[in-house]
This record gives C-alpha cells, sequence and structure tokens, in this order.
C-alpha cells in the first residue's frame, strides 16, 4: 500500500489517532489505551500484515516520555510509524510481545533504560544493566550517577 | 666480517675476535629479554572500532608477523601482550582482569587508542564507561589517536620490544631491585 492508502486503512480502524507529516514514513500518534487494539490489527489485518516490528525506543522530552515502534511488512513492503506519549511519573503502556516475539527483548531495553513499565510483559526484567540497577533508569534525561558520571 | 657487525647491532653482546672465528659475550639477562622481545603474541582481544585497526596490522598490508608478533592466539594462556583495541565499559572491566590474570608471565600491555587510555569520546555524561583501562590492569605502551593508525600501532609495538630490550618494563624493574 502506499502512503495515502495506508493513511485512510488505518484511520478507518482508528479515528482518533493523529499523523505527522513530512516524514520517509507515516507517523500516527495514539494513545496508550488505544495501543492493544491497534497492534492488534497492525499485525493480522491481511492488507496491513505489519509482520516485521525493526525498532522500539523511548525518548525522554523531559515534559513526558514517547515510545516509538517501527513496524514494516515482508509482504507488502510498507512501513509505518507508531507513537505514543506517556506519563513522565507513570509510564505504562501495554506490551506488544505477544504479537510480536522481538519486542520481548526490545522491550525490557526500554524498561531499564527509561523505566517504562509494559503491562502484561511476560518477563519484565533488566537486560543489559547488572543487578542492582532496579529503579535507575540511565537513559532518562536527569539520571545523575555521581559515582559513575564526570558531568560536563 | 660483515656479518659479525650486523650480528653487534641486533643482539645484545660484545664480539670479541679470536683466531679463526670470534667468541660473543653477554648477559643471560640481555640475551632472555632480547629473545622474549622479539616473539611476543598478542591476545584476540577488541572491544570497538581500534580493533578493526588492530586486525588491518595483523593482515598482509601492515604484518605485525614481520616484527615478532606472529600470531594472534585466541585463549590468554598462550598470549604474552593483551592489545586493549577499544573502549571498557564497566561490564567489560572485570572480564579484562581476568584475562590479564589468566596470561602468563611476563606479560605486557598495549593501550590503543582514545578509550582505552582515558575513556576518550565517552569521559564525560557516560555511567557505563571505564575512564581509561589503567584503571582495571597496568598499561606498558599507550598510544594515542581515535583510532590510531595502522603504523601507530606498529610504532607502539616497537616502543613495547625497546622496553623489555632495555629492561625498563614494571616487572623487570621491580626484579631487579
Amino acid at each position: 500500500m502506499t502512503t495515502e492508502e495506508l493513511k485512510i486503512k488505518l484511520s478507518e480502524l482508528l479515528s482518533v489517532a493523529t499523523y505527522e507529516e513530512g516524514g520517509e514514513w507515516l507517523t500516527l500518534n495514539i494513545e496508550p489505551k488505544d495501543w492493544l487494539a491497534l497492534a492488534k490489527q497492525l499485525r493480522n489485518d491481511e492488507q496491513l500484515f505489519f509482520n516485521y516490528l525493526f525498532c522500539v525506543t523511548c525518548v525522554d522530552w523531559k515534559t513526558h516520555l514517547s515510545m516509538i515502534y517501527h513496524f514494516t511488512s515482508t509482504k507488502h513492503r510498507h512501513t509505518v510509524v507508531v507513537k505514543s506519549k506517556l506519563d513522565r511519573n507513570n509510564p505504562e503502556i501495554e506490551t506488544v510481545s505477544h504479537f510480536w516475539r522481538t519486542a520481548d527483548f526490545h522491550e525490557r531495553e526500554v524498561y531499564e533504560m527509561f523505566g517504562v513499565k509494559f503491562l502484561n510483559h511476560p518477563d519484565l526484567r533488566l537486560l543489559i544493566l547488572p543487578d542492582g540497577w532496579e529503579g535507575k533508569n540511565p537513559m532518562r534525561k536527569d539520571f545523575e550517577d555521581p559515582v559513575n558520571m564526570i558531568r560536563l | 666480517m660483515g656479518d659479525l657487525k650486523n650480528i653487534e647491532t641486533t643482539f645484545p653482546g660484545e664480539i670479541h675476535e679470536a683466531p679463526g672465528g670470534g667468541i660473543v659475550l653477554s648477559k643471560l639477562d640481555d640475551i632472555i629479554n632480547w629473545a622474549r622481545s622479539n616473539s611476543l603474541w598478542p591476545l584476540t582481544f577488541a572491544t570497538s572500532c581500534c580493533g578493526i585497526e588492530m586486525m588491518a596490522v595483523a593482515s598482509a598490508k601492515y604484518d605485525f608477523s614481520r616484527f615478532g608478533f606472529e600470531v594472534a592466539r585466541a585463549t590468554p594462556r598462550q598470549a604474552d601482550v593483551i592489545i586493549i583495541a577499544g573502549t571498557i565499559v564497566n561490564k567489560m572491566a572485570p572480564v579484562l582482569k581476568r584475562l590479564y590474570d589468566q596470561m602468563a608471565d611476563p606479560k605486557y600491555v598495549i593501550a590503543m587508542g582514545a578509550c582505552a587510555i582515558s575513556g576518550g569520546p565517552f569521559f564525560y555524561n557516560t555511567y557505563s564507561v571505564v575512564k581509561g583501562a589503567d584503571h582495571v590492569i597496568p598499561v606498558d605502551v599507550y598510544i594515542a589517536g581515535c583510532p590510531p593508525r595502522p603504523e601507530a600501532l606498529l610504532h607502539a609495538l616497537m616502543t613495547l620490544q625497546q622496553k623489555i630490550k632495555a629492561g625498563l618494563t614494571r616487572e623487570q624493574i621491580r626484579s631487579s631491585d
């Protein structure tokens, strides 16, 4: 599907989503509460068939966190980006590891680096950081570590 | 006689001419250092982009075998020198220490590039990088660069050889006291 066709199709699925212009790929902003239902459609709908989740990441904007998912379809060769704003003090979003197995590790990395809680994740614990880092999120902008960090 | 002159410049010792040939006089320590310095096998250890330069130095174009760094060994038990080629993070530090401890004496360390010297581009504002590999293990030779040219690594390897021949490595100084 072309970007325009994708936009029409996705608008039918989720009318409340807003779209960003000017990017390489179609980008839609959604509310965290709509995520589970939309993800299911993205994965299973025959016309969409986004079977490859190639990037999961998070950005700390100081005012809020933003989850970013990149999907592509190896069958239809189209790509979409999904973004969702999260509350910085209590970031929670539904896991998509049941639809895309790769999200398991990606979400664990976002969990340890940004402290985002993935609801219903099968195994939400630290991925790369060693023991003792629970609750400390080094990729947050206000992260301080007086022992290991030298501030410029 | 030309051959003997050549020996005098590369081999530690004095030549005393005698009828029917010559006698070389030397010290056992010097001969051991000479032998050791000309057979230094590095450990296969690289943690980032400096490792690519190190591989280039091992390959045919630069070829550190020419200087006695014959072949990189994949086990610390058979290695004489560890070239710290890349960033050392806090999680890697205990592994580096363990590899160093497993190497048989005499052993030498070269810190290659800005990361191994001081943390380099990761000195500021990072929680995970060791600010210099010499916080973990003692270093004999440092090479500046990010990453250093292959020629710079060759120069460092030869500097290490000179250091060993002169008896000026840390262990040699300690054992001579």
